[in-house]
């Protein structure tokens, strides 16, 4: 088993080195001509001469790739290149509220929707199953704006409970932070726990069919308890998967909702980028998007590893 | 009531009502529109009234005629972009599963790192080097999108290169093209409908989403999530501006869903993990 985890840690550090390698090519190697594709319009000769020596264009990819490498695994992610601050500086404190979001979103979403599901698999074919179906389908449906500005009308505006713009800033207190973000992690919530509800539903409703269940309910154990002390564990390994996905997804869903709110954190850093065109910013934002992706992804796989006997040794 | 010999249930007519609303509207928008794609005729966000019936956008255009143009040319990316995808996820993944050897083993890998990098990240860092014209777009999230479609395709595919009449057709000498066309294409098309439906949805939402982002249809385009870009203001003065385009939006992406499940359900599989995926 201890093989089986090394091998899929092995494959995600191959799989980070492979995403950076394409990160690169797509900043550095593909436009052609990196200095005239930014600058556009501004492309006079000197202009061009400037911004190649600026971005060390001179050099040759392989060796640019690898210093970028190195830097980048050393901490040194470059100086942006509008107003020339040191990258890591900027990034890091919007990675830790990006992150804040994140897991705090996710804090509330895990146990709702998982408990949510359970509950619609128990309660399936009657009405309560049929309306979360319904609900679940449209909220999944929904673009992200579209329920954060419909959550920013009823709370902010009608009620006033929350504020529509979430400002935190680096000394703010623990308490304060969490007011600031609870719109933007409630938004979150609603777009990943309607997908993870739906998946656990499926989940234990196709665990449902198998001869042991069968025989619980032939012994004479009520619904309830067939469900969570049997089904429930064999139902694991595809809700954990999906429970991982949906959080490296929540990584990718808080940057539209992070221009609703104005928070600031990674996503927004990395849109400012992309509009100003300044590639080393793009290409570190992009870095750190992958690897936690990547991560997420891998712990998932290791977790299905754990959680499912089965799966512990080669076949 | 039956459609296609089969039994309607009540939300897919109204998603199938819906959806054939917008395909009719964006279809004829010069004809239907009741003023011009950039006419002022009003204030700045005013009220509904009998001759704007959603009330005006932030200068003053016709919110009615502006959310007409938008969802045509959001629906027309949209669909643009899934179909190029399609051709090119169909394309190598028969490839792929047909042909076997180093072929496969390089999309294969090629496309697993591709989808190890979140598409809405991708989709920024080439719109940060390349620009947002509407070219760009439509290619990027093409290149994008197929990689989930050539997993389809080729899942697909090896399912179907193993019957004998795929395996009668090599001995008789036919080639590559012809195998792919005539024997595994038929034979793969409904799974590929529903999967149109769903990857349409999702890049009608990832469209909207950039251009509500700001990076994805720029000005003077109509487009639904630039309008609600746009409109986002209004909300601090608690009107409803931008609410409008976003529930467009939300209307035809449920209304799709709700078509493509119920299209899913035809085939009647088992409630389970495997209708999810």
């Amino acid at each position: 088993m201890a093989k089986l985890i090394v091998n899929r840690l092995l494959l995600g550090i191959l799989t980070l080195f492979a995403v950076s390698v394409l990160i690169f090519v797509c900043t550095q190697i593909l436009p052609g001509d990196v200095a005239s594709a930014v600058l556009g319009q501004g492309a006079t000769p000197e202009a061009l001469i400037v911004f190649r020596r600026e971005l060390g264009l001179d050099i040759p990819a392989h060796i640019r790739y690898w210093n970028w490498l190195v830097g980048a695994l050393h901490g040194d992610l470059g100086v942006a290149l509008t107003n020339k601050r040191v990258i890591i500086d900027d990034l890091l404190p919007r990675l830790r509220n990006t992150l804040f979001l994140a897991g705090y979103a996710a804090l509330i979403a895990i146990p709702l929707s998982v408990g949510l599901g359970v509950v619609a698999a128990i309660n399936e074919g009657k009405w309560s199953d049929r309306l979360a179906n319904v609900l679940t389908l449209i909220a999944i449906s929904l673009p992200e704006f579209f329920i954060a500005y419909l959550l920013i009308i009823f709370f902010s505006v009608n009620v006033q409970w929350f504020p529509s713009l979430a400002m935190v800033s680096n000394g703010m207190g623990f308490g304060e932070r969490v007011y600031q973000a609870t719109l933007p992690a409630l938004t979150l919530t609603l777009l990943v726990a309607a997908h993870m509800l739906r998946m656990t539903r499926s989940s234990v409703l196709s665990v449902m069919s198998t001869p042991y269940i069968e025989m619980a309910f032939l012994k004479g154990a009520p619904r309830r308890r067939v469900i969570v002390r049997h089904a429930l564990p064999n139902a694991a390994a595809p809700i954990i998967t999906v429970i991982a996905l949906n959080m490296a997804y929540l990584v990718v869903g808080v940057v539209v909702i992070e221009a609703v709110f104005v928070y600031p954190g990674l996503g927004q850093y990395m849109v400012d980028a992309v509009s100003k065109r300044d590639v080393p910013v793009i290409q570190a934002c992009g870095l750190t998007f992958a690897t936690v992706f990547v991560m997420l992804n891998t712990l998932a796989d290791i977790l299905v590893i754990l959680v499912n006997p089965r799966l512990r040794h080669q076949r | 009531m039956k459609l296609f010999g089969h039994k309607l249930t009540a939300s897919a007519a109204f998603g199938l009502t819906v959806v054939g609303i917008f395909i009719l509207v964006s279809l004829f928008t010069p004809w239907l529109a009741p003023y011009s794609e950039s006419a002022n005729v009003g204030g700045t966000w005013d009220e509904s009234s009998a001759k704007m019936l959603f009330g005006a956008d932030q200068i003053g255009r016709d919110m009615l005629t502006r959310m007409m143009y938008g969802s045509r040319m959001t629906i027309g990316v949209a669909l643009a972009i899934t179909t190029l995808s399609f051709f090119i996820g169909i394309l190598t993944g028969l490839v792929s599963a047909v042909m076997g050897g180093w072929v496969d083993v390089f999309f294969t890998r090629l496309v697993d790192v591709m989808l190890s990098i979140p598409s809405l990240i991708f989709a920024l860092i080439i719109l940060g080097v390349f620009g947002s014209s509407i070219p760009v777009l439509i290619l990027t999230i093409a290149v994008l999108d197929s990689t989930r479609v050539f997993r389809l395709a080729r899942a697909l595919g090896m399912n179907l290169t193993v019957m004998e009449y795929v395996e009668a057709a090599r001995l008789r000498g036919e080639g590559l093209w012809w195998v792919i066309t005539r024997e595994i294409l038929p034979n793969a098309w409904a799974p590929l409908v529903s999967e149109f439906g769903l990857r349409f949805c999702f890049n009608f939402l990832f469209i909207a989403g950039l251009s509500f982002l700001g990076l994805g249809i720029q000005p003077p385009y109509a487009d639904l999530g630039g309008m609600v870009r746009e409109n986002a203001a209004a909300i601090n003065f608690g009107m409803m501006a931008p609410i409008y385009p976003a529930t467009a939006i939300a209307l035809l992406t449920v209304s799709v869903n709700l078509v493509v499940d119920w299209m899913l359900s035809i085939d009647a599989r088992p409630s389970g993990a495997q209708a999810e995926l």
